[in-house]
């Protein structure tokens, strides 16, 4: 073989062993979580308190607050969300500076950590608005966190509806609003969904802003809104920081849980971005 | 209506600015701002307190170092070989996996750095404390590596199909093309998302928390506990700091430098992005 | 009927050696025939001219000359292509050696990203030619008429250059390399009238040194430049509705334009389609 041909085979397989060990890694950190934590996936992780005693201890609360956190979160982020992106895209003047400052303020938020959001949920909603370290308080900083992702997707959504429908509407003699909610805000709805959905399964993952609003990390009655409260992730974390062996290994299961809500959430995201998918 | 829908990012971020720097310039205040930059001790509840953020910083750049020598390299290759030699099908596999990898929550990783690679670096004979640096900033790469991969694979993707032709037409070698045609054409693109997985290591806090350690320490060995930005604030925030004081603010000094570090290099980065778009009309 | 006027230049060719040989040559994507049974000689110094309408195969088949087509993963290519008398497409053929003797310029000007010197020097440095790189360089933009006009800017980026300029790059780039045939397909279809005059003259420098392969639409060109032409047709069938590309006839230019021996090629340069 020449040398050229060889270095060229050569240089295909460093580039494969890149793709591959990045890969490997993962599905090793997946077999891992899976092999501690199969074990412990009972009908006790899902249904009990937590407790010292890591035979009876569970995850129910976690688990109850982070299916609440997520309706509060969808019910929060999407009419902001979308009406944001609706007055991005169909109402504002592109070239008036207050409206450009707005799309790149949304940019960056994009880009901030997590823990920022914490820290701001922490001096607002904690202790400014004397909210206290309650679920709603934890519902409304993820909202602004994943808030910036929705407007993204949903002005995308509404950008790819074309315009000669909206022109037809207006034709008829439809008013601004009438075209928006009857014609285009429909027909953007399922990439909206989607969107919605992605954002909502990066939320429920997060846990440095549950944090610093001060989710509790032992809790063994069941949240309320307007109550003390952990999560899935905090509870996780908490598990991982006590000491006995059995509460690692419960760890990964409730990590086997967590990452199956969120597979069955990036599943349905996917089912309904092919389900409806138009071609205009 | 809908504007006030508008206005709430826009509230976000003067939250956050308020949020961090009011109580930051309190902390100023009280605390000389080069002491702060430039004191090599943080023991803030300590008599007497010191200040120094640096033992901070040097962890979160620590970590970030090896976080990006590992994803860098690895998200690279494995976008060149994504976008220049898999097939069609293969791609079709490859990139939604990467997006889903991309998208496990980072406690995840952090479980993985504890039990699995702590473990992992004593077998392979590397003397590692329980909590390090090193784990946490080798699971932090592998979490990056299919951001750079999935944004170096776009930029490359962006890069017109004739340029490819002009040097194959050329007699070049496959490998040719990629190096010196593809890879320098896209390159705005592929710093950028180096710049972004830096920035994505400097704000990242659960890895940090939970596998490399609480105590602040200011070294180069990565075998050592140490504590970055993140895992101080969050710490902090967690327990019961009084409202007020100079604990608590010490949460909003750290968090402030933290913001604007991030906040530089996702300009740097839009820009970037910004300017590969721009080159191919 | 009237024949146009044409400006013929290529009147009297005399034929030469034979650089390569196209026996029944068919090229599929897939199951779609692209083109089918063509037949012909391209000489040494001549320039040869593919003219037809559009749909034909002609840029399917001059890309076959250089093996391009070898990077569509769906491409496949029957009957023979000899190069000098060899199998071009013969197992132990290396596609990148073919590349650095059968040059390519395409329809849009592609110059790299890079300064104008670093786009001439691309080839010879990738290839590993031996030799003062300079003198290449300068040698390449002489020959492709563009040294004048960048000699004083060789380090600045070359897409900085106008459209015709870019496109002499592309030649002065394809010329670094001494190629011995250099194909051209639509080479000046992008570019204004100033401009592709400038390149239908260089192709009569070039054919003294180089055989040149050109595609091109535009039948004044063919009559322009080549020697040789060749008008494709496309044939379709009646039953499936598919388009294929055929050879109809090949010979002289000034036979081809003044007494060309099929009605379909009487069709197409008296305008009556096409």
């Amino acid at each position: 073989m020449s040398s050229r041909a060889l270095k060229g085979g050569a240089f295909k397989a460093l580039l494969l062993l890149s793709l591959t060990i990045g890969f490997l890694m993962l599905v090793v950190l997946l077999v891992d979580v899976f092999r501690d934590g199969l074990p412990y996936l009972d009908m006790a992780l899902l249904t009990n308190p937590p407790s010292s005693d890591p035979d009876i201890a569970g995850a129910r609360p976690a688990i109850l607050a982070t299916l609440y956190i997520g309706v509060l979160l969808l019910l929060f982020v999407v009419p902001i969300g979308v009406g944001t992106a609706v007055y991005l895209e169909e109402y504002a003047d592109r070239t008036k500076w207050y409206n450009r400052l707005l799309e790149i303020n949304i940019q960056n938020l994009a880009a901030v950590p997590s823990i920022v959001y914490g820290i701001l949920g922490l001096a607002f909603l904690v202790r400014g608005l004397g909210l206290g370290r309650v679920l709603l308080a934890g519902a409304m900083i993820l909202t602004l966190l994943v808030l910036p992702t929705v407007i993204i997707a949903a002005r995308e959504a509404i950008r790819s509806v074309p315009d000669s429908i909206r022109q037809g509407a207006y034709a008829l003699g439809a008013t601004q609003w009438q075209v928006v909610s009857r014609q285009v805000l429909p027909a953007a709805i399922p990439g909206i969904a989607t969107g919605s959905i992605l954002a909502l399964a990066r939320a429920i993952g997060e846990t440095a802003p549950l944090i610093m609003i001060g989710a509790v990390t032992y809790i063994s009655f069941d949240p309320t809104i307007l109550g003390p409260f952990t999560a899935l992730p905090i509870q996780i974390y908490s598990f991982l920081r006590l000491p006995q062996e059995e509460f690692k290994l419960l760890a990964a299961a409730s990590i086997i849980v967590l990452l199956a809500i969120l597979l069955t959430l990036n599943a349905f995201a996917i089912w309904l971005r092919n389900r409806y998918r138009r071609t205009w | 209506m809908l504007f006030v829908c508008a206005l709430i990012s826009v509230a976000t971020t003067v939250g956050i600015v308020f949020a961090l720097f009011l109580p930051a310039f309190e902390f100023f205040g009280e605390v000389s701002i080069v002491d702060f930059l430039t004191g090599t001790e943080w023991a803030p509840l300590f008599e007497p307190a010191h200040f120094g953020v640096l033992p901070l910083i040097a962890g979160t750049l620590l970590v970030t170092l090896i976080a990006s020598l590992v994803a860098m390299p690895l998200g690279l290759g494995a976008a060149i070989y994504l976008s220049e030699y898999a097939s069609p099908r293969t791609r079709g596999i490859l990139k939604p996996a990467l997006e889903t990898l991309a998208g496990i929550p980072t406690i995840v990783f952090g479980y993985f750095a504890l039990t699995f690679m702590t473990a992992l670096l004593r077998d392979l004979g590397i003397e590692v404390d329980i909590f390090n640096t090193l784990s946490a900033g080798l699971v932090m790469g592998v979490m990056l590596m299919p951001i750079v991969a999935s944004l170096s694979d776009d930029a490359m993707g962006a890069v017109p199909r004739d340029l490819r032709d002009g040097a194959y037409a050329l007699g070049s070698t496959k490998v040719q093309v990629a190096t010196r045609i593809v890879v320098p054409a896209a390159v705005s693109g592929i710093v950028a998302s180096f710049v972004l997985a830096i920035s994505r290591a400097v704000g990242e806090t659960m890895i940090v928390l939970i596998a490399m350690g609480q105590q602040p320490n200011l070294t180069f060995d990565p075998r050592e506990a140490a504590e970055a930005m993140t895992a101080f604030i969050a710490a902090t925030g967690a327990g019961d700091v009084p409202t007020g004081s100079i604990e608590y603010k010490t949460i909003f000094a750290v968090g402030a430098t933290l913001f604007l570090m991030t906040l530089a290099m996702n300009i740097v980065a839009i820009r970037l992005v910004r300017k590969y778009r721009e080159v191919y009309e | 009927m009237t024949m146009p006027q044409l400006e013929i230049r290529a009147q009297e060719f005399v034929q030469g050696e034979r650089v390569f040989e196209l026996h029944d040559l068919a090229v599929s994507y897939g199951t779609n025939v692209a083109i089918r049974g063509v037949n012909l000689d391209v000489y040494k110094n001549a320039v040869t001219a593919f003219i037809g309408p559009s749909g034909c195969g002609k840029s399917t088949l001059i890309r076959c000359l250089d093996r391009m087509n070898d990077l569509v993963p769906s491409a496949r290519v029957e009957g023979e292509v000899l190069y000098h008398g060899k199998d071009l497409y013969a197992a132990d053929v290396d596609p990148v050696e073919v590349r650095r003797r059968i040059g390519m310029v395409f329809q849009k000007p592609n110059p790299f990203p890079k300064s104008i010197f670093d786009n001439i020097a691309f080839g010879p440095r990738v290839l590993g030619l031996k030799g003062d790189l300079n003198e290449r360089v300068e040698r390449a933009l002489h020959q492709a008429a563009l040294w004048d006009e960048v000699k004083d800017r060789l380090k600045e980026g070359a897409l900085g250059l106008s459209g015709g300029q870019q496109q002499r790059l592309c030649i002065a780039r394809c010329l670094a390399v001494e190629p011995d045939v250099i194909l051209m397909d639509e080479p000046a279809s992008a570019l204004d009238p100033i401009s592709t005059t400038r390149i239908e003259d260089l192709m009569h420098q070039l054919k003294r040194d180089y055989t040149i392969v050109i595609v091109t639409h535009n039948m004044q060109q063919a009559a322009r430049v080549a020697d040789m032409t060749a008008f494709f047709s496309v044939d379709v069938d009646e039953s499936t509705g598919k388009r294929t590309g055929v050879l109809v006839e090949y010979d002289r230019t000034a036979k081809i334009f003044t007494t060309p021996a099929d009605t379909r090629t009487e069709d197409y340069v008296t305008g009556r389609f096409g």
